[in-house]
């Protein structure tokens, strides 16, 4: 294989060789340093003149003497079900101490579409223990439901309740735990990592960690490493697989600077145009495939730049994944943990995975008409802040109590606390018994005489 | 053929030295991936190409089919399952497995299924582009086998038997083979004889859309709304329940397990009006957000086509496109890939000409055969951070006109359908007033009238309660606020997930508006025969208008209400 040493410019984390034979669109490249440091990149753009290289560990050292060689393969990760327990940089080299991996295979980290035509239909309710999702934004198996989240909120927390929790009921079968870090703090991660060694969780966790201070341009491989590795365990070795992603928002400004550093025409904000079409990339390798057993069920975290949920990088989320949990401001600052802000939050695969024979047959129902009365309460305390509580009607009271008791019994619950979902739903019927049964009027008169009033 | 080489590869886009016209369609590499050449410099030209180019060198070869991107029409499309470029999904799946891989090619039709054709006309019939040659059943559609649009001439023979669709079925005088296949170019809408004015309404069975804001046989309509809004759920519930004979239904950079609820969902379903699966009827084209994004540029072309196909065959079509959005992100990513200048929010700036292309080929038509048929369009748009000011939906709403906008606050509060009823409007509420006056009643116009003026009047209201609270209106307007409310509840909110609200007859539909505006009589004479306003809002009856909602016999059940309404206001005496 060739060497080049034919490197005319570099720009940002990119390098662009002349002179060179055909390369392939989307190859591995090794970069050898004067120094004798090796870097890996990948080809972004290849012509007959010119081949632009991303360089994954980042561009400083590398000057115009340095060598370049064109590996003539894609990149991809050696898996094995050896990767159980593992720790990997973000480029999927171990470094927990251990040996290399032994592969099994060798995969191509980009991933290929799954055929619509063989997925799976998800619609194995999880119980997390958390009632605001169990019980108003359910889960299911093969789903990818994002925490929206902001600075300094206990996103974590919430993520490692949930990857501790979460089991679906009637099978013994617990999930295999993927955790791909983005640029968050080495803090952070050592929480991860120290729950999932307490827990005994990390057992069975792949853990892929590309911390704050690791190369920006590495977090884009980070989580399509991750998600090939879940692949592997999912549809190859038959394991349900959680996914853990954060933060995405790390992750859309490499993007970023990659499209920066190419000149490109930026969308909003300076954001790629096909940053929809790279997000969906990642998160459609989420599911269930026809007749095989595992899943890839999939939590990516994102902190939302200034807790705007328009911004670029949760819109295009949102219009990928299959509903979000919001993580709220105005409940942490008010001490209830989880701070889940139920009204914006939403599972689109909710439906599937709830009703008699999955959770209840009153779930849906139950869950529309919190959210309806919890909506209005919310509106009502704007108007009590003008008019005071005593211009309020007695309806209008009521519901106004029952907001309150909706965040201070239904929403909050321990750390620890792992409710199932006959707890969650009589909750939600003991806050609904509050309020005269006529006015119940998402809740048909059938469930009503079943449920009401019973404690 | 045409043979060139590949010059450069950055993403989808690749530059070949290659002799082409626009649009041809090209074999790129060892891997003979499919692609369109969409711009031409000199001795280069530049191929949009469907699939991954990973791997994909310089210098590799081009082949030019010297042909645009076209579909294959025939019996055998309804129930099928498609890619954005006609790929039938079933047979990807067999080729290459349970993940799309590149360069697999499957044609869009069946070529070894027979059908049993029967002419219809005789050798000798003189026929042109459009007429029909004869029938075959497709499922529980008679599928009109038809010249294509150039052709014409004299038939020199036909026979009745059973064919596969390449099978020569006859001949024209000229020695043109017939067959059932024919070939057309996505991009070119097919010929019609001349447009009609739409003035027949698409029956969705959804309250708020057949009542407030129908949409016309033929017309147009766009559903912009921020995600969770609901956007896939009313396109899925048009699909099943709207009263057009054939459904396209194209899944345009959407989520994978959305289309896989769709694939199970359908098969299942049955059509209320025949009793038969309402996948017999369907055609759907799933290119979900992370297959190819020229792919999914294409699918939207490639799904009206189709529409214009059995529209051509006199059906009533109805095209759902979810979301136009995805297209227009992709029309983006592409020309951003071209380095052309951007318009707005880098959107190229002929994104208002090809919306305003693509929505017109939708109308009532007068085929070429003569016979009325109709494609209605509904694109789902999906508003960057629920903003309607941006370049699609603006662009859009510069030509529909039913607009249906969903709510993101309505949403929350899980109001469903989440359309908004101030925003939403349908310019065919006119030209359709006839038709409803002949076939469902002839208040219905006043009926509608008057609910809209309720629901303004609330929204009115609303702003000074917000202010003082509901006790401080006068007890004429907290008739109007309760009265609202009924409507709201009882009648615009619909649950899709019920077996039996999730569809609402027009007749109804009527009845539910009239028990709420009789209610609403009665409780202003009430009032003026000084009852006081608290009395009526504790009364039991109009509760109960809600629960016709699930009530098969809706006549009964509200015939029932009534009395009890009538007979609690007697009480109230």
């Amino acid at each position: 294989m060739k060497e080049y040493k034919t490197i005319t410019r570099i720009a940002g984390p990119l390098v662009f060789v002349e002179k060179t034979e055909p390369v392939g669109y989307g190859e591995l490249v090794r970069l050898t340093l004067p120094s004798g440091e090796a870097k890996s990149g990948q080809v972004l753009d290849t012509s007959d003149d010119m081949v632009v290289v991303q360089v994954f560990e980042g561009t400083s050292g590398v000057d115009l003497n340095s060598r370049v060689k064109f590996l003539g393969e894609t990149i991809r990760l050696p898996v094995s079900g050896e990767l159980l327990g593992r720790i990997l940089n973000g480029a999927g080299k171990p470094i927990d101490g251990g040996p290399e991996i032994v592969p099994e295979e060798r995969m191509d980290i980009t991933g290929a579409a799954i055929n619509p035509y063989a997925r799976g239909n998800p619609s194995d309710f999880i119980q997390t223990g958390i009632s605001t999702i169990d019980g108003t934004n359910t889960l299911v198996r093969g789903q990818k439901l994002p925490l929206f989240s902001g600075a300094g909120l206990p996103h974590n927390e919430i993520a490692l309740q949930i990857a501790r929790q979460a089991k679906v009921r009637g099978s013994s079968e617990g999930f295999a735990i993927v955790f791909a870090a983005m640029g968050i703090t080495n803090e952070e991660a050592q929480k991860f990592i120290s729950e999932f060694e307490e827990t005994g969780a990390l057992k069975r966790a792949v853990v892929f960690l590309n911390l704050a201070d690791d190369p920006a341009v590495e977090r884009l491989i980070t989580p399509r490493m991750a998600l090939t590795a879940a692949e592997y365990l999912a549809f190859k070795k038959e394991m349900h697989v959680l996914v853990i992603l954060t933060d995405m928002t790390n992750y859309c400004e490499s993007l970023r600077e990659i499209g920066a550093a190419r000149s490109e025409i930026p969308g909003r904000r300076g954001y790629p145009g096909y940053m929809y079409t790279d997000l969906a990339m990642l998160y459609e390798r989420a599911g269930i495939i026809k007749g095989k057993k595992g899943s890839i069920t999939q939590l990516p975290i994102l902190t939302m730049v200034g807790d705007d949920i328009t911004h670029p990088i949760p819109d295009l989320t949102g219009y990928i994944t299959e509903g979000q949990i919001v993580v709220s401001r105005e409940l942490h600052s008010r001490n209830i943990y989880p701070p889940v802000d139920v009204l914006p939050s939403l599972s689109r695969l909710m439906n599937l995975g709830i009703g008699s024979g999955k959770t209840r047959e009153d779930h849906k129902q139950l869950s529309d008409q919190c959210y309806a009365f919890y909506a209005e309460g919310k509106d009502l305390r704007g108007l009590v802040a003008i008019v005071g509580e005593e211009s309020l009607s007695e309806r209008e009271r009521r519901i106004l109590k029952f907001a309150a008791d909706f965040e201070d019994l239904f929403v909050r619950q321990d750390k620890g606390e792992d409710r199932d979902i006959e707890q969650t739903l009589d909750i939600g019927w003991k806050l609904l018994s509050e309020i005269p049964e006529s006015e119940l009027t998402r809740i048909s008169p059938e469930l009503r005489k079943k449920y009401y009033g019973r404690r | 053929m045409k043979t060139g080489k590949v010059y450069r590869v950055a993403g989808p886009v690749v530059v070949a030295e290659l002799e082409a016209s626009m649009y041809d369609v090209c074999k790129v590499g060892k891997e003979k991936l499919l692609g369109e050449v969409i711009q031409i410099n000199g001795s280069r030209c530049t191929i949009q190409v469907y699939e991954d180019t990973t791997g994909i060198k310089p210098g590799e070869e081009v082949e030019n089919t010297s042909q645009p991107l076209v579909v294959e029409l025939g019996p055998g499309l309804l129930s099928s399952i498609y890619d954005g470029i006609q790929r039938p999904l079933h047979l990807l799946r067999s080729l290459t497995g349970d993940f799309i891989m590149r360069g697999a090619t499957a044609p869009g039709l069946d070529r070894k299924r027979k059908w049993d054709f029967k002419a219809s006309v005789k050798p000798g019939a003189v026929v042109k582009g459009g007429d029909v040659l004869g029938t075959v059943k497709e499922g529980n559609t008679v599928h009109r086998v038809l010249v294509p649009p150039k052709s014409a001439g004299k038939v020199a023979g036909i026979s009745d038997g059973s064919y596969t669709v390449t099978d020569a079925i006859g001949k024209l005088d000229d020695g043109t083979e017939l067959r059932m296949m024919q070939l057309w170019p996505v991009r070119k809408p097919r010929p019609v004889t001349r447009k009609l004015l739409p003035d027949i309404p698409l029956i969705t069975g959804q309250r708020i859309i057949d009542s407030l804001f129908p949409l016309a046989k033929g017309g147009v309509a766009a559903i912009p709304g921020p995600f969770g809004s609901g956007k896939t759920v009313n396109q899925t519930q048009l699909a099943k329940w709207s009263d057009a004979d054939i459904i396209v239904y194209v899944g345009c950079g959407e989520r994978g397990n959305e289309m896989t609820e769709v694939l199970k969902e359908f098969p299942e379903l049955t059509d209320p009006r025949t009793g038969k699966p309402l996948m017999e009827r369907t055609i759907l084209i799933a290119n979900t957000s992370n297959m190819p994004v020229a792919a999914r540029e294409a699918s939207v072309y490639t799904g009206i086509t189709l529409a214009e196909y059995y529209r051509d065959m006199g059906y009533a079509v109805a095209l759902m496109a979810d979301s136009t959005s995805r297209w227009a992100e992709a029309m983006r990513e592409i020309s951003s890939r071209l380095e052309e200048m951007p318009g707005e929010e880098g959107y190229p700036a002929y994104l208002s000409a090809r919306l305003s292309d693509f929505y017109e080929r939708a109308g009532r038509v007068v085929s070429l055969m003569g016979a009325e048929g109709s494609v209605s369009v509904i694109g789902a748009v999906s508003p960057p951070g629920g903003d309607f000011s941006e370049p699609v939906t603006q662009g859009t709403l510069r030509v529909i006109k039913t607009f249906w906008a969903l709510d993101a606050k309505l949403a929350q509060r899980r109001h469903f359908p989440a359309i908004n009823w101030l925003a939403s409007y349908s310019l065919y509420l006119d030209s359709l007033s006839h038709w409803y006056e002949k076939n469902i009643a002839p208040d219905w116009m006043k009926l509608i009238g008057r609910t809209r003026s309720i629901l303004q009047e609330e929204d009115k209201l609303m702003e000074i309660v917000q202010l003082v609270g509901s006790d401080a209106l006068p007890e004429k307007e907290q008739v109007t606020i309760l009265v609202a409310r009924m409507f709201r509840e009882f009648l615009l909110q619909q649950n899709a997930f019920h077996p039996v609200d999730t569809y609402s007859e027009h007749k109804k539909t009527y009845l539910i508006m009239k028990t709420i505006l009789g209610f609403a009589d009665k409780a202003k004479a009430a009032l003026d025969s000084g009852i006081r306003m608290q009395k009526i809002s504790v009364m039991k009856s109009k509760d109960k208008v809600g629960d016709v909602k699930f009530e098969k016999d809706y006549e009964a059940f509200l015939a029932q209400v009534n009395k009890e309404i009538e007979k609690e206001f007697a009480e109230l005496k």
